[in-house]
């Protein structure tokens, strides 16, 4: 194991700051390709900032490490938010990132199987990446190695009955170089998601499941960051962490606003939206 | 078929340190011999088969072998996304591996029967089909699948099936194995059902008929060197097995031969199980009976087919 755990991890001003930068280019993006899904992306960002700035043990240069922590983003209808946190870390060159979504490019509306360097799964059907992450976390554990496995789920995609196979299964194989992070942003594709299915109490589903579940402010990075960073966290279980976010955080005309689930930004709403952030 | 499983990916586990066995709570005792050799790498992952494809996929993307099994339509058709997804999309070496196929489970009912999985994982992208016709053939197409590097899916036989090899034969993936040279009609038959086929080209050496007896081991990909030999050579050339006509191997080399340029002279009789699920209780015998696909059976229709237009 000889990734630097994070080298020059940056403080929390500058954890928001490269937070900020990239709620604006999922803005840009899903605005330039006319993509969805934007509020599903603002709402993970800063759980993929402090996946990417500050938890996870990787080097873009050696983006098929062996011993590299893997990160799945599970619901892979955030993936504008995963291509931004990648490019922005030097996993790919911008020039890539630019060309999300048009005709031949890396970068589809979800992320196919290496479609760039630090894509770990292909994702977009959900209750895929749990599963698949598990089967990471086993091979490391027969391999002798050390890394962790991170796991983003919606709380939409707790839906998913597979979601809670692979929930019983990790326990059952004290697999506890897993997190799993529900992005709990209350909504999914067209309702409240407490309304659609019986989700909660979600922290207390996940506990029963045999996690070490925790409760967290989705958008607090460093609350965020010390719970995944104690990963493995000594109580011999997987960590769920239920992140309580605001689907389209960032903007004030998106938040808590599902209908940009599907709205895509017009030119003047990517002005304003950037204004918001800081970014112009 | 079940048991040499066991012993053989007992051994593949043995002689390669990224084999790992993924059980969907199936095989009490079976794999005993494996746990004690191998204990890390024997996982049972319980009646949770969508995760188990998951653990499948994320163990092959960390450089491991990972071979999945359990009652064949549990590891199909209820899992056809995970395989189509986490497998295929990945193109990821996992071999599949669904025991008591076609009408193997015929008394427990069509929820245990499989008569449509060729047809669903036939159509993946990337997916090989392999479908062993006795235990032999079983540890050959374990061996290929092992070597393989893509997913493959293998539907095996449950128990006691009479032997059609005398020593393993060595499979190629694409390839068929001639079991019984001929000259008047080619029988390709498909996994479990090839004793039947032998005792039918028996029947019909009785009859002074010549039948070519087909292995056609390989499903996807089909045989195609052998394809276009049967067609050339033999007036009649039937596809059998136990699997809906629908999407089956039969339905592979139809679509084969409606896109071949020249069709041959060879006119295809296809032989499988019908349209619908079987709402009694039976054994295999019983429920092949319902399918027309009893040695007496076949017989007939192929003599039939073989007779000169009246």
């Amino acid at each position: 194991m000889d990734i630097a755990a994070v080298a020059d991890r940056p403080d929390t001003a500058e954890l928001k700051a490269i937070a900020a930068r990239l709620r604006g280019r999922v803005v840009e993006m899903s605005h330039m390709a006319g993509t969805p899904h934007l509020g599903s992306a603002l709402s993970c960002i800063d759980i993929v900032t402090a996946a990417y700035w500050a938890v996870l043990r990787i080097d873009p240069q050696r983006a098929d490490d062996p011993d590299r922590d893997r990160f799945i983003l599970s619901k892979g209808h955030a993936a504008t938010a995963l291509y931004a946190a990648l490019a922005e870390r030097g996993f790919f060159p911008r020039a890539i990132l630019d060309a999300y979504n048009t005709d031949g490019a890396a970068l589809a509306e979800h992320p196919g199987p290496n479609c760039v360097p630090g894509v770990e799964a292909a994702t977009g059907s959900l209750g895929h990446g749990l599963p698949i992450g598990l089967g990471m976390a086993l091979a490391a554990r027969i391999q002798g190695r050390a890394h962790r496995v991170f796991a983003l789920l919606s709380d939409g995609e707790c839906n998913e009955g597979s979601v809670w196979e692979a929930a019983m299964f990790a326990p059952a194989r004290t697999l506890d170089n897993v997190c799993v992070i529900v992005d709990y942003n209350k909504w999914q594709a067209t309702g409240r998601s407490n309304e659609t299915l019986a989700l909660a109490p979600l922290r207390d589903k996940w506990a029963a499941f045999g996690w070490d579940a925790h409760e967290v402010d989705g958008h607090d990075v460093d609350a965020l960051v010390r719970l995944m960073e104690r990963v493995p966290n000594g109580s011999g279980k997987p960590v769920a962490i239920i992140a309580h976010t605001v689907k389209g955080k960032g903007v004030s005309f998106m938040e808590d606003d599902n209908n940009w689930h599907y709205r895509i930004p017009k030119a003047d709403e990517v002005e304003r939206a950037k204004k918001e952030l800081g970014l112009s | 078929m079940r048991n040499a499983f066991a012993d053989e990916i007992t051994r593949a586990a043995a002689a390669d340190p990224r084999v790992v066995m993924l059980s969907g709570d199936i095989g009490n005792k079976l794999f005993d011999r494996f746990k004690d050799a191998c204990p890390d790498r024997f996982v049972n992952c319980g009646v949770a088969e969508a995760n188990m494809i998951g653990v499948a996929s994320g163990l092959a993307l960390s450089g491991m072998r990972p071979v999945a099994y359990t009652i064949t339509p549990f590891i199909t058709t209820r899992v056809l996304e995970q395989i189509r997804l986490d497998v295929c999309y990945h193109d990821v070496p996992v071999v599949i591996v669904g025991v008591g196929s076609g009408l193997g489970y015929a008394s427990l009912g069509p929820t245990h029967h499989s008569c449509e999985d060729m047809a669903f994982l036939r159509a993946l992208p990337g997916m090989t089909v392999l479908a062993p016709a006795d235990a032999a053939e079983v540890r050959g197409c374990l061996r290929a699948a092992l070597a393989h590097p893509g997913p493959v899916y293998m539907r095996i036989g449950k128990k006691g099936e009479p032997a059609v090899h005398t020593e393993v034969p060595a499979i190629t993936i694409g390839r068929s194995l001639v079991l019984r040279e001929g000259t008047d009609v080619c029988l390709l038959g498909v996994g479990t059902l090839l004793p039947e086929v032998l005792a039918v080209a028996e029947r019909l050496a009785g009859r002074g008929i010549s039948a070519c007896v087909v292995s056609a081991v390989s499903v996807k990909p089909l045989d195609e060197d052998r394809l276009r030999d049967a067609f050339d050579r033999f007036p009649l050339v039937a596809t059998i097995e136990e699997h809906s006509l629908i999407g089956g191997f039969g339905a592979a080399v139809a679509e084969w031969l409606a896109d071949r340029p020249a069709p041959g002279r060879g006119r295809l009789l296809r032989f499988g199980t019908q349209d619908h699920f079987i709402h009694e209780a039976g054994e295999v015998e019983h429920a092949r009976h319902l399918n027309g696909l009893t040695v007496d059976a076949m017989t007939d229709r192929i003599l039939g087919a073989l007779a000169p237009a009246a």
